[in-house]
C-alpha cells in the first residue's frame, strides 16, 4: 500500500478534497465583485465595488451583526463559569451519580438545535418571559456549556490533585487555592472554551431561529436574505469574513513556522 | 461530596453546585419537561387554556398519520401519511449522508494519519479548518450559487467544456440537500476518524504487510477495527447534525424535498401551533436518542468516547 503509485493517488485525492472544500468559498467570494444583480460569477458583467458599498449602508445587517456579537459575548460569559464549575464538580464525584450527571450534561450536544430552541421558548413562555435574544442566549448556553465542561474536564485529568492538598495544608484558604493553584492550571482550557463558546454562538441558527422573537442575528439575517431577494451584499459579507479567516490562518501558520525554525536553531547550538 | 467540601469549602462548593444546578435544571431538564408536557395538550385559544378542553391526549402525535399522499418507494406505488414519509425520508437521507461522509473521510483520515509527512500536516489541517470557520449558512449559500441552473457548475460543464448535453437542474428532489449536507458535515467525520487512526501503532500496519496481507485486508482487519470509536463518533455527529439541520434543507431544498425539521418549523412559526410543534420536536429527540443508543451498541463504545 505504501508503494509510490498509491502515495501519488493519495496526494491527488487530498488535493481534490481541498479543492472541493475551498472552491465553493472562492466562487462565493468572486460573486461579490461581479456587477450582476444575482449573486453568481457567471455571466461576468464586470468588476464592481457596489456590493461592498451596499453592505456598508445596510442598516439591518449592522444591527444583526452587533446583536450577534452581544449574544456571543453573553453566551461565553455564562457558559464558561457554568462549564468550569460543572467540570470541577463532576471531577470530584464518582460512581453512578457521576455517570448520570455526565449523561445529562453531554446530552444537549447531541440534541437537535430545533428541540433545544423550542423547549427553551416553551419553558420561558410559561413563566411569561417573552421571546427575544435573551432566550437565544439561554438556549445556546444549555449546550455550549457542555463543550466548555468537556474541555475543562480533559484538562483536569492532567491536574495533580495533591497540589490542592499541599496548598491547603500550608494554610491557603479555599478561595486562594482555587485562584492560585487550580484555575491557573485550567486557564488554557478555559480560554479555549471561551473561544469555542463565542464562535459556536455566532454559528448558531437552529436555537436562535425559534427563540429570537423578532430580533435578528447575522445567521438568521443572511438566511432570510438568501430566501427572499438575495443580493450580492451577502457575498461581500462572506468575502470579508473569509478574508479575515484566511489572514488569521496565515498569521498563525507564519508564527508556527517561525517558532519551529527557532526551535530547530536552538537544537543545533 | 465530602471531598468537595474539604477541598473547596462551603462557599465555593455551593457556588459550583448552584451553577451546575442552574444549567441542568433551568436550562436543560425543565425546558424539556415543558416540551414533553405541552406536546400532549391541544392547541387552544388563550381563553380556553386551563379550561375543560385543555386535556392530555395523544392527538398531537397522531397528526403524523394524517393526510395520506401517494408516492412511490423504489418504484412501488404506496399510500402514506405525508409527515410519516417526511420523517422516514429524513432518517434515510441522513443515514445516506453519513455513509457518504464516511466513504469520503476514511481514506483522507488514513492519509493524514499515516501517509503524509508530519511536516506538511499542520498546514493541511489549517486549510481543512478554513471552511469550519466560515459559518454554516454561508457554506450552504455557496452551494446555492454553484448549483443554480444558470450557475457556475452548469457553465463549466456545459458551455466551457461541453461535457453535458444540456444544463442540469441540480436542485431536484433531495439532491441539493444531500450535496449541501455532505459538504457541510464531512469534516465532522474526518477529524474523529483521524484521531482514532492516528493512535494506531504504525508497526502493526507494517507487521500485517510483512506477513503478506493485501492492502484491503490490512484495512479491514487492522485499521478499521482500531478506528471504530472514531467512526462511531463521526457517524453520530454527522447523522445528528444532518437530521437536525434546518438551514441546508431550507436553502438547498427543492419543491419536493421536505425535511422533518422544516415540518417542525412550519408548526411552530407558520401555524403557531406550539403544542403540535413540541410533539414533533419530541419525536425528533426520540429518534436521535435511539440512534445514539444504537450506534453505542453496534460499535460498543461509551458516551464519553462519542462526546469528544
Amino acid at each position: 500500500m505504501n508503494s509510490k503509485t498509491s502515495r501519488i493517488f493519495f496526494h491527488i485525492y487530498m488535493g481534490a478534497f481541498l479543492f472541493y472544500l475551498l472552491a465553493p468559498l472562492a466562487v462565493m467570494s468572486g460573486a461579490a465583485f461581479n456587477d450582476n444583480r444575482l449573486p453568481s460569477i457567471v455571466p461576468w458583467k464586470g468588476l464592481t465595488s457596489r456590493w461592498f458599498i451596499d453592505m456598508w449602508n445596510d442598516g439591518r445587517l449592522w444591527t444583526s451583526f452587533f446583536n450577534t456579537i452581544w449574544v456571543a459575548l453573553a453566551v461565553a460569559a455564562l457558559a464558561v463559569p457554568i462549564g468550569t464549575a460543572a467540570a470541577i464538580l463532576i471531577n470530584s464525584i464518582s460512581g453512578r451519580v457521576r455517570s448520570v450527571l455526565y449523561g445529562i450534561m453531554v446530552a444537549p450536544i447531541l440534541a437537535p438545535g430545533a428541540v433545544i430552541g423550542i423547549s427553551t421558548l416553551l419553558f420561558w413562555n410559561k413563566l411569561n418571559v417573552p421571546s427575544g435574544l435573551h432566550l437565544s442566549v439561554l438556549g445556546q448556553v444549555s449546550y455550549i456549556a457542555a463543550f466548555v465542561m468537556l474541555l475543562v474536564l480533559a484538562r483536569l485529568q492532567s491536574f495533580d490533585r495533591s497540589l490542592e492538598e499541599a496548598a491547603l495544608d500550608l494554610g491557603a484558604s479555599n478561595t486562594q487555592m482555587l485562584r492560585r493553584i487550580l484555575l491557573p492550571h485550567l486557564y488554557p482550557a478555559i480560554f479555549a472554551g471561551a473561544a469555542i463558546a463565542f464562535f459556536q454562538s455566532i454559528e448558531n441558527f437552529n436555537v436562535t431561529l425559534f427563540t429570537r422573537g423578532t430580533m435578528d442575528t447575522l445567521t438568521v439575517y443572511v438566511f432570510s436574505k438568501v430566501r427572499s431577494g438575495v443580493t450580492p451584499t451577502i457575498n461581500a459579507l462572506a468575502f470579508l469574513l473569509i478574508v479575515m479567516t484566511v489572514i488569521a490562518a496565515v498569521a498563525y501558520e507564519v508564527s508556527r513556522r517561525r517558532k519551529e525554525r527557532k526551535f530547530a536553531a536552538s537544537a543545533q547550538d | 461530596m465530602e471531598d468537595l467540601f474539604r477541598r473547596y469549602g462551603k462557599t465555593l462548593t455551593s457556588a459550583f453546585v448552584l451553577l451546575t444546578a442552574f444549567w441542568l435544571l433551568i436550562l436543560v431538564i425543565l425546558p424539556n419537561v415543558t416540551l414533553f408536557e405541552s406536546s400532549f395538550r391541544p392547541y387552544l385559544p388563550i381563553v380556553d387554556v386551563g379550561g375543560p378542553k385543555d386535556t392530555y391526549s395523544l392527538n398531537n402525535y397522531l397528526k403524523v398519520f394524517h393526510g395520506n399522499i401517494e408516492t412511490t418507494f423504489f418504484g412501488i406505488p404506496i399510500e402514506m401519511p405525508v409527515h410519516t414519509m417526511t420523517f422516514i425520508l429524513t432518517i434515510v437521507y441522513s443515514a445516506v449522508v453519513t455513509f457518504i461522509c464516511f466513504l469520503i473521510a476514511y481514506p483522507l483520515a488514513y492519509y493524514l494519519a499515516k501517509v503524509v509527512s508530519p511536516k506538511t500536516l499542520p498546514t493541511l489541517f489549517l486549510l481543512l479548518f478554513v471552511p469550519l470557520w466560515v459559518s454554516e449558512v454561508l457554506r450552504a449559500f455557496a452551494w446555492w450559487i454553484i448549483l443554480a441552473f444558470k450557475g457556475p457548475l452548469n457553465f463549466v460543464l456545459f458551455e466551457m467544456f461541453g461535457l453535458i448535453e444540456q444544463p442540469i437542474r441540480y436542485i431536484q428532489g433531495y439532491n441539493g440537500v444531500m450535496i449541501g449536507l455532505v459538504y457541510t458535515y464531512v469534516l465532522f467525520m474526518l477529524f474523529p476518524i483521524y484521531n482514532a487512526v492516528q493512535s494506531l501503532d504504525t508497526n502493526q500496519i507494517e507487521a500485517a504487510q510483512d506477513l503478506g496481507s493485501p492492502w484491503w485486508r490490512t484495512h479491514w482487519r487492522v485499521i478499521l477495527p482500531h478506528a471504530k470509536p472514531g467512526i462511531a463518533s463521526g457517524a453520530v455527529m454527522v447523522f445528528m447534525l444532518s437530521a437536525g439541520s434546518l438551514l441546508v434543507p431550507s436553502l438547498l431544498g427543492s419543491t419536493t424535498s421536505q425535511w422533518f425539521t422544516q415540518t417542525v418549523q412550519q408548526w411552530m412559526l407558520e401555524s403557531q401551533d406550539w403544542n403540535t410543534g413540541s410533539a414533533y420536536a419530541f419525536m425528533l429527540l426520540i429518534l436521535c436518542t435511539i440512534f445514539v443508543t444504537l450506534v453505542m451498541r453496534v460499535f460498543s463504545v461509551k458516551l464519553s468516547d462519542i462526546a469528544k
